[in-house]
């Protein structure tokens, strides 16, 4: 479809993605140990607000970054997923720590083994917890991923991986 | 009191309810038999010799794999077997699980008023699974007991709301008993390994 | 219902979590409400799960560290420390003096930063942010030290079984010095702006009131038990490690309330930096990094930079200088931080790389199957948690895995009184109270 858009859909495609991705107002759903380092990004030492995600949102319908902090359990899970589908288009996911991106070394049978097999991620922030760099790391990278996206929702299709040759 | 005086002392309170007790490491421990238990306990914290005012753990212990691990060490890459180094030597040796029942369920007990503890166990097989509950003496028994049940399967008689605590009411099983396996999943949503 | 005054009310169920604003944690509280009045409550918890216990069936001694780290993940270092002194207590082995203290040191750090979350948290969802931000400010100046020390902010895996990872770095003491004194400034501020502040007094004085006996039977301990004034501090009535040499008061309140325990946590932090200053001064010192010979030492390093651009001349003679605190730190420091016991502590890595039998003692206790292989018994070893009484009651099986790990987790016994604690107040109260319970999912769920 945006091969057809001309100049000034692009243009304000631009603009908006701009606009966007120095609005972020996030939920963050912190359950564990993550949510420390959260708070201290969250707070004046390292002060996310620079990147425009300083305010928080405790209600999925007013968020557009979903903040996974913390290890999901598989009691936990159906809840987060009903965040997650609560919360309206467009929106995006950062899956906060290592639990969350792979289930970390809680490989039993209480743990979600990494939020991906639930819902989408767009982006992975590792880390046992993750350093407060890493996680403003994490957050530069979403939003050059939201400056990309377009106005209607749709995201850009991923890029074709290396066939493999062997 | 010294754990021994302690150990005596429940001895000579309840002769036949005790079936062993030792010092080991300076904790003191008795192991009794499940039915006279409530009576133990009551005795623990009420009476002036005890005075035993905290139920600072109750947990169990599943004994069913005790010391059936293989004695072999592999190194992980070539599976040549290998005897690992003997234990380090205990001069005042343990004298083992207290009965050769499945579970046992540990309690502890501290008196802040005497500053001692004494730690209780009690053996119970798997079939009758089921002992009388604290929750009379120590309201804080309550969340402990539905533990217990939670992760081991143990039920607690006069309990007026045993259900699964930190598991979800879908989970079968009890996930701390030997036999489940540890990535064993039931998950609510998502794939199944 | 009736109200009293002839007008009729209805019972409203409130459900608050898992997901909920004001809960830091997941946790669900079902409230039944008579208007604004609590009057039933059922706590459901379990949502952090994550089979710890379990999981220390399946790694060794040492590898249940890690695991202990994120039960109470805002004081790990006391979750370490109670751990290997368990393990310690079962194999009958003492670790050295200097190892005590430094344990004692890091452990009152981690217990400063529990309370200044717990404060800055309840403080901040009673509308005060700013206190919140300056307490994560004086935190992250205590978590710069223990950066420090042990080479991460939270999750730090710094004590091993038979002692500590590695030594104190140099000019430890001034940094910690400066971290203390900004420690203060800010409880100063908090003081200033908290303890006699009208509202905050208001919403803390008088709610979540519990006394001496309830708080006992439920088994609560630590902050939450002596708010209520039964004096029951495991540094004193059980003393372990060096505490028994260190002089220092427990505070104590009287009504039990939320005040009461916002009073008692400001005052224990004092009294932690307290106990840092003079375990800082009674210290055994430990050796000194500079080689006689020379008195040139050189960084490791720095020699190495200096080796790759082929300056071997200049560095032939000098003795390299490691980091105290590495992992397995050179010879010198090895017997001031690890218990004189071969077959539980690693050997240092001069003795691994420099001679067979320290290669095959690294071998030993790193290889599947060897590790450290207590002998047959159970022990239960309690320390003085940020919420209180923190027990590890270990089973051995004579294996070089743990046959059973359990946790008292003492922020399980304060959630189980929470109905007692809610029931009669407003609901607005829950937040305060739930504020001061200090629950941290991971130690509550394990």
């Amino acid at each position: 479809m945006h091969a057809q858009a001309g100049f000034l859909t692009s243009r304000i495609e631009e603009a908006i993605g701009w606009a966007r991705k120095y609005s972020i107002f996030q939920y963050p759903f912190v359950t564990a140990c993550c949510g420390m380092e959260y708070m201290a990004t969250a707070c004046s030492h390292y002060d996310v607000d620079r990147f425009g995600a300083g305010l928080p949102r405790f209600s999925p319908r007013q968020a557009d970054v979903l903040f996974v902090v913390g290890t999901i359990s598989h009691k936990m899970a159906p809840i987060l997923k009903r965040i997650y589908d609560q919360m309206a288009e467009p929106k995006w996911v950062v899956s906060f720590g290592v639990c969350t991106c792979t289930g970390g070394f809680y490989d039993n049978y209480a743990t979600v083994m990494g939020i991906d097999t639930i819902m989408p991620v767009d982006v992975y922030i590792p880390g046992c917890p993750p350093r407060p760099e890493y996680v403003l790391d994490g957050l530069v990278k979403l939003q050059a991923k939201i400056q990309k996206q377009h106005t209607t929702g749709e995201r850009p299709a991923p890029e074709p991986r290396p066939e493999c040759t062997t | 009191m010294t754990a021994a005086d302690l150990i005596q002392a429940v001895r000579g309170r309840f002769p036949d309810a005790v079936i062993g007790s030792h010092d080991y490491r300076g904790d003191a421990t008795v192991i009794i038999h499940s039915p006279p238990l409530l009576e133990v306990a009551r005795t623990l914290k009420q009476d002036p010799a005890f005075r035993m005012n905290f139920l600072m753990d109750l947990t169990a212990v599943d004994y069913s794999a005790f010391g059936k691990k293989p004695d072999r060490a592999f190194f992980a890459s070539s599976g040549v077997p290998v005897r690992p180094p003997p234990q380090i030597p205990d001069p005042e040796p343990w004298p083992g699980p207290p009965s050769p029942a499945r579970f046992a369920l540990v309690y502890h007990f501290f008196s802040s008023l005497r500053k001692h503890r004494i730690r209780m166990e009690v053996p119970v097989e798997e079939q009758e699974a089921e002992l009388d509950s604290l929750t009379s003496l120590w309201p804080g028994a309550d969340w402990l007991e539905r533990e217990v049940w939670d992760m081991f399967g143990i039920r607690f008689r006069g309990h007026g709301n045993l259900k699964r605590i930190l598991m979800y009411e879908e989970f079968s099983g009890h996930p701390l008993r030997k036999d489940y396996p540890v990535n064993k999943r039931q998950p609510l949503l998502g794939p199944v390994n | 219902m009736d109200n009293g005054a002839g007008l009729q009310t209805r019972e409203m169920l409130l459900n608050v979590g898992p997901a909920h604003p004001a809960m830091h944690g997941i946790i669900r509280i079902v409230t039944k409400l008579d208007g604004e009045r609590v009057t039933d409550v059922d706590v459901e918890i379990g949502y952090l799960h994550r089979g710890f216990e379990k999981m220390s069936e399946t790694v060794d001694y040492n590898g249940v560290i890690p695991y202990t780290d994120r039960l109470n993940y805002v004081s790990p270092l006391i979750n370490n420390m109670g751990y290997c002194m368990a393990v310690e207590k079962l194999l009958g082995i003492s670790v050295p003096e200097r190892c005590h203290y430094i344990r004692v040191i890091v452990s009152e750090i981690s217990r400063i930063t529990d309370h200044l979350t717990c404060v800055g948290a309840s403080a901040m969802e009673l509308g005060a942010f700013t206190v919140f931000l300056y307490m994560i400010k004086a935190r992250e100046y205590l978590w710069e030290l223990v950066e420090m020390v042990t080479g991460a902010r939270l999750t730090v895996s710094y004590c091993r079984v038979g002692g500590v990872k590695g030594d104190l770095p140099e000019g430890f003491a001034a940094r910690c010095k400066f971290a203390l004194q900004e420690t203060r400034k800010v409880l100063a501020e908090s003081h200033a702006l908290l303890t006699r502040n009208r509202i905050f007094v208001d919403r803390m004085s008088g709610t979540g009131t519990i006394s001496a006996e309830d708080a006992i039977s439920y088994g609560i301990t630590g902050p939450f038990l002596r708010a209520t004034g039964a004096a029951y501090d495991v540094r004193k009535d059980c003393p372990y490690s060096v505490y028994d040499r260190l002089d220092f008061d427990v505070p104590v309140g009287t009504r039990g309330d939320n005040y009461d325990r916002y009073l008692v946590r400001m005052e224990e932090m004092e009294q932690s930096m307290r106990i840092i200053e003079l375990a800082l001064r009674d210290i055994p010192p430990g050796p000194v990094q500079t080689n006689p010979e020379t008195g040139r030492p050189i960084p490791a390093a720095e020699m190495v930079d200096e080796g790759k651009v082929g300056n071997i001349v200049a560095i032939a003679g000098v003795r390299a200088v490691t980091d105290p605190t590495l992992e397995g730190s050179g010879k010198p420091h090895h017997p001031a931080i690890a218990a004189d016991e071969k077959r539980v502590f690693l050997p240092s890595k001069e003795d691994t790389y420099g001679n067979i039998e320290g290669l095959m003692q690294h071998f030993k206790l790193v290889m599947h199957g060897h590790g450290i292989r207590p002998p047959k018994g159970e022990v239960y070893f309690p320390v003085e948690g940020a919420n209180g009484e923190l027990g590890f009651y270990i089973v051995s099986d004579g294996a070089d895995k743990p046959y059973r790990v359990r946790v008292r987790p003492p922020c399980f016994a304060i959630m189980s009184a929470l109905p007692k604690l809610l029931i009669g107040d407003l609901v607005a109260d829950l937040i305060p109270t739930f504020g001061s319970v200090n629950m941290i999912g991971g130690e509550l769920d394990r």
